[in-house]
Formats: structure tokens, C-alpha cells, sequence
């Protein structure tokens, strides 16, 4: 199944980022630190961590959109300067540009790179049936539900083939039932196109249904990997059902009790801090 | 059952609305009547307060006889060239403004004072630089369009939202389709927003134009009426004006929804 390659598809070296204080000579606030770690093709890996510990941050920096305050992204082994050209985003706010319509929202990246109107309006169909939402196309955002609006984006960032897939806890604002749907949709999606996927959430089972591995990251300030698990649960999986398996549990207690320690030492220091 | 419900329900609602529209005709009807009355029993002098069947009678004839029409042409030529330049303006300054922090900090203090100017006072200046025809009417107009579009793009441009602009970029946007794209569309969404204002703001350049110094328009009869005390004439004008300006909004607002299918309905429904 995986793309057999020498260089791992992203690459995170030694990676700081400090957001420059309010006043000048003012202490920075770091958030993230020496972070280092790699996707493999075909991989996929979440970023586990507590609220606020800088995971968006680790992800606009693989993006391209945030360059890093030192450290490098490598992409298939090259340093990456700019817009990650081979990634694709999910973002966990609406991304979708309003005044469009579904399908111009989905054929909007074929359409800047160059694509032929009537082939990109074909492809943009082809990928909304494939979501699940055909018949759909004519529809603004505003008249979708949110889940039917994280389709329409995950159309249009699959369309362009990705080799690298970005996800910031995509699924975050949908109920439960919403949500698993979208999950399960998500790793067909995924066994089919085969992107590397690094993806962001604070949900631990979530991380642990859908992965290969998970990073877990301690809490920020200077926000760094503090364990790595690998999840070895059979594919192809059910998100709600590979839950109640003894195995997903057995891993779940094991990283829970890796991550406590971090969570309590969170609520420590916003305590010192309150 | 829930059927016949619904559509009981939208008979009532249309049943209201009928009764609506009859009470604001009769409210209409009434200050026409008390105006009437007013001036027929000397409690109002004539002379100064016309008289509602002359003006009436005036419009009918102005109409009938054709005379007004070259008049509200010149009058909405003016409306349209200003609004169509002072937008264009607008929306150009208020994008490149936008996108340029440091021009707009450069610019700041100045257009905050252009703004604050009453900008009336420039129309004799006009009238001396483009003549009594219809570029000083224009000229004016545009001042007061373009502040109001300019300021609406500026913020339109600054609230794009930066998720929005993000997602657009990781999808290989280039700073060119980034504007055409993303920036573009949200600024007219803004334009449209003041679409009423700017076309009000338009027609009262004009209008104001026209009446301080001109050879044709609506504003050229009411200046020339109250140059012979005629009192009958000038309420004639004002009449034809509101009509005029009623009919302008009515066209903006079909406009207006039809190019801002996109958005979502509900706060264009309020009457006021």
C-alpha cells in the first residue's frame, strides 16, 4: 500500500517558533520548541495534545503559511521555502469562500492552477458525488449543514491529489454521530488516495482510531514531543465500533496514563499563573 | 392538515400586509387632506405653503406635456456617471489602501480630513472649473460616493477572513487570484452593503449641484421656481424628486438581490 521512498514525505527539524513580545526587547513567548518528527508516504500520524499547546502552530509551519523562528521543514527530503506545494489543508474554522457555490469551491484550485473550465467543473462533479454530495453543487455554504461543509472542503483539498494532508481538529464542531461519519468517510478517502496525513485534536480516541501512530505534545508554553505511539489495530476500521475492541482500549490506558501527567501539569501551572 | 396550516398562514400574513399597504396609502391621503385644509382655510398662507392641486395639477402637467422628461434625463445621468465613478474610485483606493498598511497609516490623517469637510461648499468651485453642465454636478456626486465606498472596501478588505485567505492560498492561489478571488468579492459584498447610501449620496450631489448653479435638471426647475416666488412649482419639484429617489432605491434593491444570491436572507428582509 505505502509509496516506498528514502526520504520521508515531511520532515520537522529541530523546529522553534517565539511570537515576538508586545514591546521591543519585551521577552518573546515561545510556543512550540525543537519539535522534530516525520511522516512517512502514506502515513497517518496525529498530533495529540492539550488546548492551546501550539498544535495549529506546528501545522501553518508544515503548511508554508508561518515560517519557523528557527529549525527547517523538509518536504521529500528538500527544505521547504514558502507555500507547501504539495499540501493540502483542512482547516477547523469554515474555510470555504462564501460567494461561492459548492462546486465552485471545490474546482477553485484546479481553476488556479490552469485547468480547462469544463474538465475542472467535471472533476469538482466527480469529487462532490464522491463526498456525497451530489446534486449539491448549486448551493452556497451558508444553505449547508457543517458537516456537509467539511465535505465540500475535504472535495476541495482532495481534488488536487495532495501528497500531504493537514488536518487542524477538523471534525471539532460536529456532533458525535456527524462526526464518526465523517471519520470513517475520511479513512476511505484516505486508503484510496493514499496522502500522507498529519492530523491535529485534543480527542485522544479519535487520534487513536483513526492513526498509525500518535505524538503526544506536552503542554505550552515551548510545546515539544513528549511520547510516540504506534497503533497497530487491524485496518480497515470502524471509528465507533474499533472503540469497544480490548486492544483500543489497552492502548488508550497506556497513552492516558503518559498523557496525565501532562494535562496535570497544565492545570498546575494556569493555576500558578491564575 | 399541516399543509393547509402553512398556507392559512401565508394568507393571513398577505391579508396583513394588505391592510398595511392600505393604512400607509391612507396616512398618504391624509396629510395630502390636512395640507388641503390647512391652505384652503387661510390657516396656512398660499403663498408660502402652496397649494396641494396646483402641485398636483403642476405634475400632471409637467408629464403629461413631456416637459420634465428632458429634465430628470440630465438628473439621472448625473446620478448614474457619479455613482458608477465615485464606486469605481472607491473600490480601486479602498482595496489598494487595504492591502497597504503602510500607504493607508501614510494617508490616514488626510482622508479622515476630506471626509470631515463638507463637501458641499466645493460645488461653486466645480461649477468654476467644469462649467455649469454636467461635470461639476458629477464631480460633486462623486465626492460624496467615493468616501462612503472607499471606507466600506478599506474594512471590507481588513475583515476578509484570514482563514479564508489561508485556505485560498494552500489551494495555489497567486497574489493576483488571491484578489481577484478572495479580496474582490468580499470588498463588493461590502460596496453592496452601501449600495442604498452611495446611490442616495449620488442623487443628492446632483440635485444639489443643479440647484446651485446649472442650465437643465429637476434641481434647474426648482431653482428657477423659486426665482419667481412660485411656491406651487418648487413643491411640484420635490415631488417629482422623491418619486425619482423612491424609484432609484427600488431598482438598487432588486439589483441587490439578485447579485447577492451567496448571502444568507435574513437581514434583508426588514422593511426600514
Amino acid at each position: 500500500m505505502r509509496r516506498v521512498d528514502a526520504a520521508p514525505m515531511l520532515a520537522l527539524d529541530a523546529v522553534t517558533v517565539i511570537w515576538p513580545g508586545r514591546k521591543a526587547g519585551a521577552p518573546g513567548y515561545c510556543a512550540v520548541k525543537d519539535v522534530t518528527f516525520a511522516v512517512e508516504p502514506g502515513e497517518f500520524l496525529s498530533l495529540v495534545g492539550p488546548t492551546g499547546c501550539g498544535k495549529s502552530t506546528l501545522l501553518n509551519v508544515a503548511a508554508g503559511l508561518l515560517p519557523p523562528s528557527s529549525g527547517a521543514v523538509l518536504v521529500g527530503g528538500e527544505r521547504l521555502s514558502g507555500i507547501n506545494r504539495r499540501a493540502g489543508y483542512l482547516f477547523q474554522a469554515d474555510a470555504l469562500m462564501p460567494w461561492r457555490s459548492a462546486r465552485e469551491n471545490v474546482e477553485a484550485g484546479l481553476l488556479f492552477a490552469g485547468a480547462e473550465r469544463a474538465e475542472a467543473r467535471e472533476r469538482a462533479e466527480r469529487w462532490l458525488r464522491r463526498v456525497g454530495l451530489g446534486g449539491f453543487g448549486d448551493r452556497y455554504p451558508h444553505q449547508l449543514s457543517g458537516g456537509m461543509r467539511k465535505r465540500v472542503a475535504l472535495a476541495q483539498t482532495l481534488i488536487l491529489e495532495p501528497h500531504i494532508l493537514l488536518m487542524d481538529e477538523p471534525f471539532g464542531a460536529l456532533d458525535v454521530q456527524t462526526r464518526h461519519l465523517m471519520e470513517n468517510e475520511l479513512l476511505e478517502l484516505w486508503s484510496a488516495e493514499c496522502p500522507s496525513v498529519i492530523f491535529i485534536t485534543h480527542d485522544l480516541e479519535e487520534a487513536i482510531s483513526l492513526s498509525d501512530r500518535v505524538i503526544l505534545l506536552s503542554a505550552g508554553p515551548a510545546t515539544r514531543p513528549i511520547g510516540e505511539f504506534r497503533i497497530d489495530l487491524p485496518r480497515p476500521r470502524d471509528v465507533a465500533e474499533i472503540r469497544l475492541t480490548p486492544r483500543f482500549l489497552q492502548v488508550h490506558g497506556e497513552i492516558w496514563r503518559a498523557m496525565r501527567a501532562e494535562v496535570l501539569k497544565a492545570y498546575a501551572a494556569s493555576q500558578r499563573l491564575g | 392538515m399541516q399543509r393547509a396550516s402553512v398556507s392559512d398562514r401565508t394568507a393571513r400574513r398577505a391579508r396583513r400586509r394588505g391592510v398595511l399597504y392600505a393604512y400607509r396609502a391612507l396616512l398618504l391621503v391624509a396629510v395630502f387632506l390636512l395640507w388641503y385644509a390647512l391652505t384652503e382655510l387661510a390657516v396656512l398662507p398660499g403663498f408660502f405653503f402652496g397649494r396641494p392641486l396646483v402641485v398636483l395639477q403642476r405634475v400632471w402637467e409637467w408629464f403629461s406635456s413631456g416637459k420634465i422628461y428632458p429634465h430628470l434625463g440630465v438628473t439621472l445621468i448625473e446620478t448614474v456617471l457619479a455613482f458608477v465613478i465615485g464606486t469605481l474610485l472607491g473600490v480601486a483606493v479602498g482595496l489598494w489602501l487595504g492591502l497597504n498598511p503602510l500607504a493607508a497609516a501614510l494617508l490616514d490623517p488626510y482622508i479622515k480630513a476630506a471626509n470631515a469637510m463638507p463637501r458641499v461648499i466645493l460645488a461653486p468651485i466645480f461649477a468654476v472649473w467644469f462649467g455649469l453642465g454636467i461635470a461639476s454636478k458629477v464631480a460633486l456626486g462623486i465626492t460624496l460616493v467615493f468616501f462612503i465606498v472607499f471606507f466600506n472596501v478599506f474594512q471590507g478588505v481588513r475583515e476578509v477572513s484570514p482563514v479564508v485567505v489561508s485556505s485560498v492560498r494552500m489551494l495555489g492561489a497567486s497574489r493576483r487570484q488571491l484578489l481577484r478571488h478572495v479580496y474582490l468579492p468580499s470588498a463588493t459584498s461590502w460596496v453592496f452593503s452601501s449600495l442604498h447610501t452611495s446611490v442616495g449620496m449620488a442623487f443628492v450631489g446632483a440635485v444639489v449641484g443643479e440647484y446651485l448653479g446649472s442650465a437643465a435638471g429637476v434641481g434647474y426647475l426648482i431653482l428657477q421656481a423659486e426665482g419667481t416666488f412660485d411656491i406651487n412649482t418648487v413643491f411640484a419639484g420635490i415631488l417629482v424628486l422623491t418619486g425619482f429617489a423612491l424609484l432609484l432605491d427600488a431598482v438598487v434593491s432588486a439589483t441587490e438581490s439578485r447579485l447577492l444570491t451567496w448571502r444568507p436572507r435574513a437581514a434583508a428582509e426588514e422593511t426600514l
